[in-house]
């Protein structure tokens, strides 16, 4: 389901049509982080990926007109780069570890160690809160960081629209 | 066909990277181009997440009934990807607006066509 809708929206040139089409996309991906026991990022994932995307998507479309051109050139050269892409990376794939083999080295190192130790170290039960904020807490300062410098760069960009606007009109 | 069933999860991820690249480089809208972006992210959400899951464990809330959890690591990184991915969607949304203010269009191949009339011309005043 999730293919239909990617293949949807590349081929679909009616932008609000492909907002709306991410929105729906962003909601399936939820829904496959649950079926893969990460609740936490799902939730994040239909809040932030569904809702504020599409909201900053529908309110960048509101200044643009509505439909993309049809493209100029063909697109087979996009199209061989993505699979040769794509069937490097597949090659890799196959060295990896197989899916839910406990055995693999993701499971060995830290990660043990914070589901056995992380609920008595740090008096939380959900162990993604306790990494989240305890042990990890310099990476969730660094985002704050991040979010904010984006904030400044969106404010700056968009306040020097408005003040030339305004110092154009006689 | 075991192979099949092991790496299923890293082909499907594959795909949805493939469609993204493959969007952001056809694509000469500039809004297009920035969902393309996003559909990327989202793989590599779910080459994050999906290594970290264990068939018959939980999520990884810690209660006295269940021993088997999925890895939380993956998923505190990619909480983080999340909210800095919609903070720099943002700042790329706001970029397509200035461009849209400045040239009128946000098609790439438009753009160009307005950029190359003066590009010429200011080759032609070095000459």
């Amino acid at each position: 389901m999730m293919a239909v809708v990617t293949v949807v929206i590349a081929r679909q040139r009616n932008l609000f049509a492909v907002v709306i089409l991410f929105g729906i996309y962003s909601f399936l991906m939820a829904t496959v982080l649950v079926a893969l026991d990460a609740v936490d990022v799902a939730m994040t994932e239909a809040a932030v990926g569904a809702g504020i995307s599409t909201i900053l998507f529908l309110s960048a479309l509101h200044l643009g007109k509505g439909i993309e051109m049809k493209p100029l050139h063909r697109p087979f050269l996009p199209l061989v780069v993505a699979l040769a892409t794509g069937a490097a990376l597949a090659y890799g794939t196959l060295g990896l570890p197989a899916f839910s083999d406990s055995e693999a080295p993701i499971h060995q190192h830290v990660a043990k160690r914070y589901v056995e130790e992380g609920a008595r170290e740090t008096g939380v039960p959900n162990i993604v809160t306790a990494v989240l904020a305890s042990y990890r807490g310099y990476d969730t300062l660094g985002e704050v960081t991040v979010v904010f410098t984006a904030g400044i760069g969106v404010i700056a960009l968009l306040r020097r629209v408005r003040g030339r606007r305004r110092g154009g009109k006689p | 066909m075991t192979a099949i069933a092991n790496h299923f999860s890293y082909w499907a991820t594959l795909f949805i990277a493939i469609a993204g690249l493959y969007i952001v480089i056809a694509r000469g809208n500039l809004v297009k181009k920035l969902v393309g972006l996003a559909i990327f992210q989202t793989s590599v959400y779910l080459l994050y997440i999906a290594p970290g899951k264990l068939i018959g464990g939980t999520a990884p809330i810690i209660a006295d009934k269940f021993a088997v959890y999925s890895n939380p690591l993956p998923h505190v990184l990619i909480l983080t990807a999340i909210v800095v991915g919609v903070a720099t969607l943002a700042l790329g949304l706001a970029i397509v607006v200035r461009i849209k203010e400045a040239y009128g269009t946000i098609e790439e191949d438009e753009i160009l066509a307005q950029e190359q009339p003066a590009l010429q011309q200011t080759a032609d005043n070095k000459m």
